[in-house]
């Protein structure tokens, strides 16, 4: 007994000594926390988005030496997609030096870290996903959800579901189910899909899988009866195979259901087997192994035993090429932001300012190794999300095939709704809102 | 269910009273100033809300015998009501909410405490079930609960009472250890009274009981209210003051359990049980997690160290509870009065 309990005080002295002690202090280093998961259900997106986005950091280091001779530098904590965790992995990590930006990938632990990484002054980066009314950088100075928030999402398939019947106005009349994840995420798209169903005149029904969603033969029922002529999925993880297996089983047409961005991967498609075979999904990353960016990582890193996948068939997956966007975006935020502060390690502030400035054009993602992988950013101090195109891709029983043109969601229509309902924010947390003047200026 | 009646005169060298007051001294004035952010915001915080849940949730269980699964529910509805309170009620100061917060998860726990009047043992688990499902539906279903936002995800209002706001970290951690002091003191002597008294009587024979006189329905249904009251305080504090957001996704069957997993860890029948066995279930795992990727990040991913962490804690309890199947309570007495012995004859 005493043995154990000496073991148990030394285990928590040992703990409570690694709170305290912080690696020391690196010239020239730009620090990515990563708050990963890499268990639970929703290991596959956290594997293969983390395992892309660690391989660009590391690419940048070992075939350019970092950013401007900035070496970059990342540790990972995990979190199983779980807020609590999220929120003690970011105070573990919060103190390292030269802290760059915070890419949760979870919208519960991305709500849970807005005010800190305000206070704090870092960006936090929630790539085509997150609180769609951060875009408005004038109330949220320091969060980006970077290529597509939740309404452009909506809005792409909308249009894209148009486009197969022939034009916005024949949508008229048409029913539309978009199944959701019982998460933040999987909500966040509700009220406007309600707007769009009035705009157009479709009719709607929205109905929600409780997380995790490994059994949904109620909704598919409902489904049945609801007779719809389009399914949008808006899933995630282990919920997108069982729909599509759901579907099969009631007669549903696979290829009358459109995935959302988060329902899109090779791990959403093959555990269906036949019955994702003509699934439709919307992306802003194609897949595939084919692009420059992708075979630089494969002969640099898997080549010499240093790749972060486990297992090399998921290069070029979808997760995996949306780490390695997420990588460029990122790295690319900080080559801007030295460019104007010098090229020595920025501050999260600066990063934000990088983040503002972040704009590629088709040349500079070709120059980036990355055409066809991504189409463009074009992020301002007062857009955070940077009008990102999308594609559509078809699932072919092995593969995904790209269907679609690049196609721009509808800004317009959207920028409106986001500017009221993120100065509805501010007026409730008291945020004054900010001007371009404040937004160049960046602390050091 | 053995359970001990927390003694609190094992030494009579050191007056009860004594180590709570240098506890709290310790927490009041020292803590406040050494802590840093990570000592608060991912230890201190969680460990007093769950530590106030434990306590809530040994009232009901370890006092009057009857075995709940649903406390996280009323974590749950502590949360969002003290959030509605908040929000709806013009004027109403934070710890009138707090108040509401508390009688409405003694409301809904009196609602889900009426099976235990014909309910016992694993029935009466199994019914409580119902509570953990049933309110995370209805705070999921109707967005009226999380004030119709987009995502279902709430923020906490600043913390302010009389003018004075808890917003920093350590005026969190001071918020929180007042109101968990408080009802933990109201806890302590509860239990020394006559309704603790006959919690224990209900708990150890109803039969015997109804003969001598314990009214065992009133008792059952005021160890449901009080029990979800101070639970539902907890919720509120581990809503406001340590994530300052809520889903209702963060308060599932495992939670319930968790908090199950502390008063049986700590010993149930004693307060203090509560303590140390959120301190292990909060302190153990993080510094598992980060022995283990201090010692071994470089060699294995994050996802293979936290599976080994699953297992080594895991063990860790079975070990625990072979050897100790009382709990931390009954260890930490023995420590005491074997050092006492030794000191005694000295």
């Amino acid at each position: 007994m005493t043995i154990f309990s000496k073991l148990k005080v030394a285990a928590i002295a040992a703990g409570l000594g690694l709170a305290v002690a912080l690696p020391a202090a690196h010239a020239d280093e730009q620090y990515f926390p990563l708050q990963s998961y890499r268990v639970g259900p929703y290991a596959a997106g956290g594997t293969g988005f983390f395992g892309g986005f660690i391989d660009y950091l590391n690419l940048i280091n070992t075939r350019d030496g970092g950013v401007n001779g900035v070496k970059l530098t990342w540790s990972e904590g995990e979190t199983q997609y779980e807020v609590e965790r999220g929120v003690e992995v970011y105070e573990r990590l919060k103190n390292n030096p030269g802290v760059a930006a915070w890419n949760p990938l979870s919208v519960g632990i991305a709500y849970a870290m807005i005010d800190r990484i305000t206070k704090d002054k870092v960006p936090l980066i929630t790539i085509n996903h997150g609180r769609t009314d951060s875009t408005d950088g004038r109330v949220f100075p320091y969060v980006f959800p970077l290529l597509l928030n939740p309404y452009s999402e909506t809005s792409g398939i909308v249009n894209y579901i148009a486009s197969k019947e022939g034009g916005l106005d024949n949508l008229k009349g048409k029913k539309i189910v978009v199944l959701y994840h019982g998460s933040p995420y999987g909500k966040e798209t509700i009220p406007i899909y309600e707007l769009l169903a009035k705009k157009y005149g479709f009719e709607l029904q929205q109905i929600e899988v409780p997380h995790p969603g490994n059994e949904q033969q109620a909704q598919w029922l409902t489904i049945r009866r609801a007779k719809p002529d389009y399914v949008v999925l808006r899933g995630w993880g282990v919920m997108n195979p069982v729909a599509l297996k759901s579907a099969a089983k009631v007669g549903f047409p696979v290829d009358h259901i459109v995935g959302n961005v988060w329902s899109n991967s090779e791990e959403d498609a093959i555990p269906a087997g036949e019955a994702a075979k003509g699934y439709t999904a919307i992306t802003t990353q194609a897949s595939g192994a084919e692009y420059p960016v992708v075979k630089e990582i494969i002969k640099t890193l898997y080549d010499n035993g240093k790749g972060n996948l486990e297992n090399k068939s998921r290069i070029g997956s979808v997760y995996h090429n949306l780490g390695i966007v997420n990588g460029i975006l990122n790295v690319e935020a900080i080559r801007i932001a030295q460019e104007k502060f010098g090229k020595r390690t920025l501050t999260g502030d600066e990063v934000r300012w990088g983040f503002e400035h972040l704009q590629l054009d088709p040349a500079r993602v070709e120059a980036l190794g990355a055409k066809g992988l991504f189409h463009s950013i074009n992020v301002t101090w007062d857009n955070h999300e940077g009008n990102g195109y999308v594609t559509f891709q078809q699932w072919d029983g092995k593969k995904w095939n790209v269907v679609s043109d690049w196609i721009a969601p509808d800004w317009a229509l959207l920028r409106p709704i986001i500017e009221k309902s993120a100065e509805a924010y501010a007026a409730e947390k008291g945020i004054k809102l900010r001007t371009s003047e404040q937004a160049e200026a960046a602390t050091n | 269910m053995t359970a001990i009646v927390s003694d609190f005169s094992t030494s009579h060298r050191i007056p009860g009273w004594l180590p709570p007051v240098l506890l709290l001294g310790l927490a009041y004035l020292v803590i406040p100033f050494i802590g840093t952010s990570y000592l608060f915001e991912a230890i201190l915080l969680p460990f007093l809300a769950l530590s106030l849940a434990g306590v809530g949730l040994n009232i009901l269980t370890g006092y009057a015998g009857q075995v709940s699964l649903g406390s996280a529910a009323f974590l749950a509805v502590g949360a969002f009501a003290a959030y509605n309170f908040n929000l709806r009620v013009e004027g109403l100061p934070l710890i009138g909410s707090i108040i509401l917060a508390g009688l409405a998860a003694a409301a809904i726990g009196i609602v889900f405490g009426l099976p235990s009047l014909r309910l016992k043992g694993f029935y009466l688990a199994v019914s409580t079930l119902a509570a953990q499902f049933f309110v995370q539906w209805a705070l999921t279903k109707f967005s009226w609960f999380s004030n119709d936002s987009a995502s279902g995800v709430i923020d906490a209002p600043a913390l302010s009472i009389a003018g004075i706001t808890f917003n920093g970290a350590v005026g969190r951690y001071l918020f929180s250890l007042t109101v968990v002091t408080l009802l933990t003191f109201l806890a302590y002597r509860l239990v020394s009274s006559q309704s603790g008294r006959n919690f224990i009587a209900v708990r150890d024979n109803e039969t015997a009981a109804r003969i001598i006189g314990v009214p065992v329905l009133k008792t059952k249904i005021l160890a449901f209210a009080i029990s979800s009251f101070i639970i539902g305080v907890a919720g509120v504090l581990w809503a406001f003051a340590y994530l300052r957001t809520v889903e209702p996704a963060g308060f599932n069957l495992d939670r319930s359990f968790q908090i199950l997993f502390i008063i049986i860890i700590g010993g149930l029948a004693s307060i203090r049980g509560a303590f140390f066995g959120a301190a292990l279930l909060v302190i153990l795992p993080l510094a598992l997690s980060r022995l283990g990727s201090f010692l071994l990040g470089n060699v294995f991913n994050s996802g293979v160290l936290d599976m080994s962490q699953r297992i080594v804690l895991g063990a860790l309890i079975i070990l625990f509870l072979i050897l100790e199947p009382d709990g931390l309570v009954s260890l930490w007495d023995r420590i005491r009065k074997r050092s006492a012995a030794v000191f005694g004859r000295m």
